[in-house]
């Protein structure tokens, strides 16, 4: 008899999820009818290459993977400004990339997002090609204290009404109305109920309602287009392996809340809240990884991480502020079956000891500028490594050098299985036949015997 | 008392630190003899932190103190005396890309040893830059930058500095999220620095100080 999903252990809700994953579904919920014989087979093969490297198993030979920023946009020689403001142009750009350079896992042409959408809510967080920043530039973060350091009591309390009436009114003008709205979580008995919806009945209120259904609308369109390539590219044979995305909860608090500079006061100021902060954002951060593998049906969980980098803070720092939440999170996306997909980006040399204490065959690591090997003596029996083909070296190297690079990681981090070959930061400027030496070169050189 | 607001800082003690200055100012201490002290508490934490002992919390909490310090103290400088500087730095993150955080810590750092940092911000066109120099006659410049198009923007820079005749009248230093030696030799630049201490050795090394 089959069990239930809560009576499977982890190591069989990663299986379910992987089942799933080779078994691809099309918008409608239906199988996905793959082009040609070879390219289920090749799908199939990408996935099972995967799994096997998560799995720290050999499979028939390492996985390559390529996983830039804007590179596939430049590559088509279009702007970062028309890929935000052309869904179709910007969906072609990705298909081009994905079809010239056939990497074995990609993951999706959403990055450059939906220009009008960032326009109608009039988004301050970012600079964007047209709006702070030239037509040539991906977007930027703007960095401010859009929490201030007095608000971590209103932000542990109801984490969702901060978000909506404090932080998002900040971040998006055209949400100031969500600072007249009560918290939901008024809304009792039949007494007094309905004071809490007189706010929907103003105008302040009402127009920033427009704009979200504006705004919605726009996403829509934005994302059929992004998920029609996404689907026709998988019926080619090409899988995008990426199911959503959360944050370690330093990261949630330090990029977009208090900012870098804020979060490091608190350390120091008032470390008690900061950590109770971080306590409070770790079920919401477990969550978001969750939600999105649900809505997408693919297990694997994006995760950033940005200020755990060696050098950024001190080992104590990280074992007191970054790890204990973030393994948090990891392991309870891992309990659900999901594969959190972690990029360290920076180096994370100083944190391997740390990082190593993680449930086997669970995660995966993109590297970026980690020592490879000493990262394979430490946590190779443990985690899955990726990377990391440097972007220096894709940009300003040649194929050689890409190939002479590629070649020591196969013959010492690929040994054995547990590696996936990629560049190790997202990049936006490569020169192409750096990335194509990547690719191929691994295709080649990385079979195993 | 010679020494104790240089502990009190570099231990990164801010409320202590704080009402040391508040007293010592009482007490009718001399501020330059205090600044003094704070500048020796800030070579401490560089140190500390070229030692791997402090890392960049530390160095931007430290910052903080100082400019608290500082408040405490500017009422009580005359003018002229806090203006000695060694030699004049230009800063500022190449075109296209609007990151500071590291442009902002360097441009600190070189304030805190003594250099007059021109700070010209963010996405800044190499013109600006030419410009800058010439009119400041600066000799050393410093290039941050976080993306990969910063790779060129920096080479760029570099050949406008060259056009302009001003390359032998320069020292260039480079640094960055994903900066290294052979984005330094791919710019044309003479040296990459991976960390704000890095940048105040090398225009030490090459303004004295």
């Amino acid at each position: 008899m089959e069990k239930k999903w809560e009576e499977l252990s982890p190591d069989e809700k990663q299986e379910a999820q992987f089942q799933k994953l080779l078994a691809p579904k099309d918008p409608e919920g239906n199988d996905l009818q793959f082009q040609s014989p070879e390219a289920e087979v090749a799908y199939k093969a990408s996935i099972n290459r995967f799994k096997e490297a998560v799995q720290l198993k050999e499979s028939d030979r390492i996985p390559v993977s390529v996983f830039p920023g804007w590179f596939p946009i430049l590559y088509s020689g279009m702007t970062p400004q028309e890929a935000m403001y052309d869904y179709e142009k910007c969906a072609a750009a990705f298909k081009k990339f994905v079809l010239d350079f056939e990497p074995d896992l990609q993951w999706g042409a959403v990055m450059p997002g939906p220009g009008k959408f960032f326009e109608i809510l009039d988004y301050k967080l970012y600079a964007w090609p047209g709006h702070g920043v030239n037509p040539d530039s991906g977007y930027q973060c703007l960095e401010d204290e859009y929490m201030q350091p007095h608000e971590y009591d209103l932000l542990i309390t109801d984490p969702s009404f901060f978000f909506r009436n404090f932080y998002l009114p900040r971040i998006f003008g055209a949400l100031e109305g969500f600072t007249m709205l009560p918290p939901l979580t008024g809304i009792l008995e039949m007494y007094g109920v309905a004071f809490n919806f007189i706010p929907f009945g103003l105008p302040p209120v009402q127009n920033t309602f427009k704009a979200l259904f504006e705004a919605g609308a726009e996403a829509l369109k934005w994302v059929t287009v992004m998920g029609g390539v996404n689907g026709e590219l998988a019926s080619l044979g090409f899988p995008n392996i990426l199911g959503g995305f959360t944050k370690a909860p330093f990261d949630t608090i330090g990029d977009t809340l208090r900012g870098t500079k804020g979060i490091i006061m608190d350390m120091y100021r008032q470390p008690d809240k900061l950590l109770q902060a971080l306590q409070s954002m770790t079920p919401i951060m477990i969550g978001m990884g969750l939600g999105a593998a649900q809505q997408t049906g693919n297990p694997v969980i994006f995760m950033p991480l940005h200020k755990g980098a060696d050098g950024f803070m001190s080992d104590e720092q990280f074992k007191t502020f970054y790890w204990p939440t973030l393994k948090a999170v990891i392991e309870g996306l891992i309990g659900e079956g999901c594969i959190p997909f972690i990029a360290a980006e920076g180096g994370y040399n100083s944190r391997l000891e740390v990082i190593r204490d993680l449930p086997k065959g669970k995660t995966v690591w993109m590297f970026d500028q980690t020592d490879m090997v000493k990262a394979k003596e430490i946590v190779g029996d443990t985690l899955c490594l990726w990377g990391n083909i440097p972007s220096t070296m894709l940009k300003i190297g040649t194929p050689e050098d890409v190939k002479d690079y590629a070649k020591k990681l196969i013959d010492t981090v690929g040994k054995g299985g547990g590696f996936i070959m990629g560049n190790g930061a997202f990049f936006d400027h490569a020169e192409p036949e750096n990335v194509q030496a990547m690719v191929d070169f691994t295709k080649e050189h990385g079979v195993y015997k | 008392m010679a020494g104790e607001l240089a502990k009190l800082l570099s231990d990164l003690k801010e409320p202590e630190a704080l009402e040391f200055v508040e007293k010592a100012l009482a007490e009718g201490a001399d501020p330059m003899d205090l600044l003094g002290q704070a500048k020796e508490g800030m070579n401490i934490v560089g140190q500390r932190f070229a030692d791997d002992y402090y890392f960049i919390p530390d160095l931007v909490f430290s910052g903080e103190i100082l400019k608290g310090i500082v408040k405490l103290l500017e009422p009580h400088l005359k003018k002229a005396e806090a203006t000695e500087r060694l030699g004049t730095v230009v800063m500022g993150t190449v075109a296209g890309d609007i990151h500071d955080i590291g442009k902002d810590l360097v441009a600190f750092m070189l304030d805190v040893h003594g250099f007059e940092v021109l700070d010209l911000g963010i996405d800044v066109p190499a013109e600006k830059f030419v410009e800058t120099i010439k009119e400041s006659g600066s000799t050393v410049v410093g290039l941050s930058g976080f993306l990969t198009l910063a790779f060129d923007s920096m080479k760029e820079t570099v050949d406008a500095i060259k056009e302009a005749g001003l390359r032998d009248q320069v020292k260039i230093m480079i640094g960055g999220g994903q900066m290294n030696e052979d984005v330094k030799s791919y710019a044309g630049a003479d040296a990459y620095g991976k960390d704000a201490v890095e940048a105040v050795k090398l225009a030490q090394g090459w303004i004295g100080g």
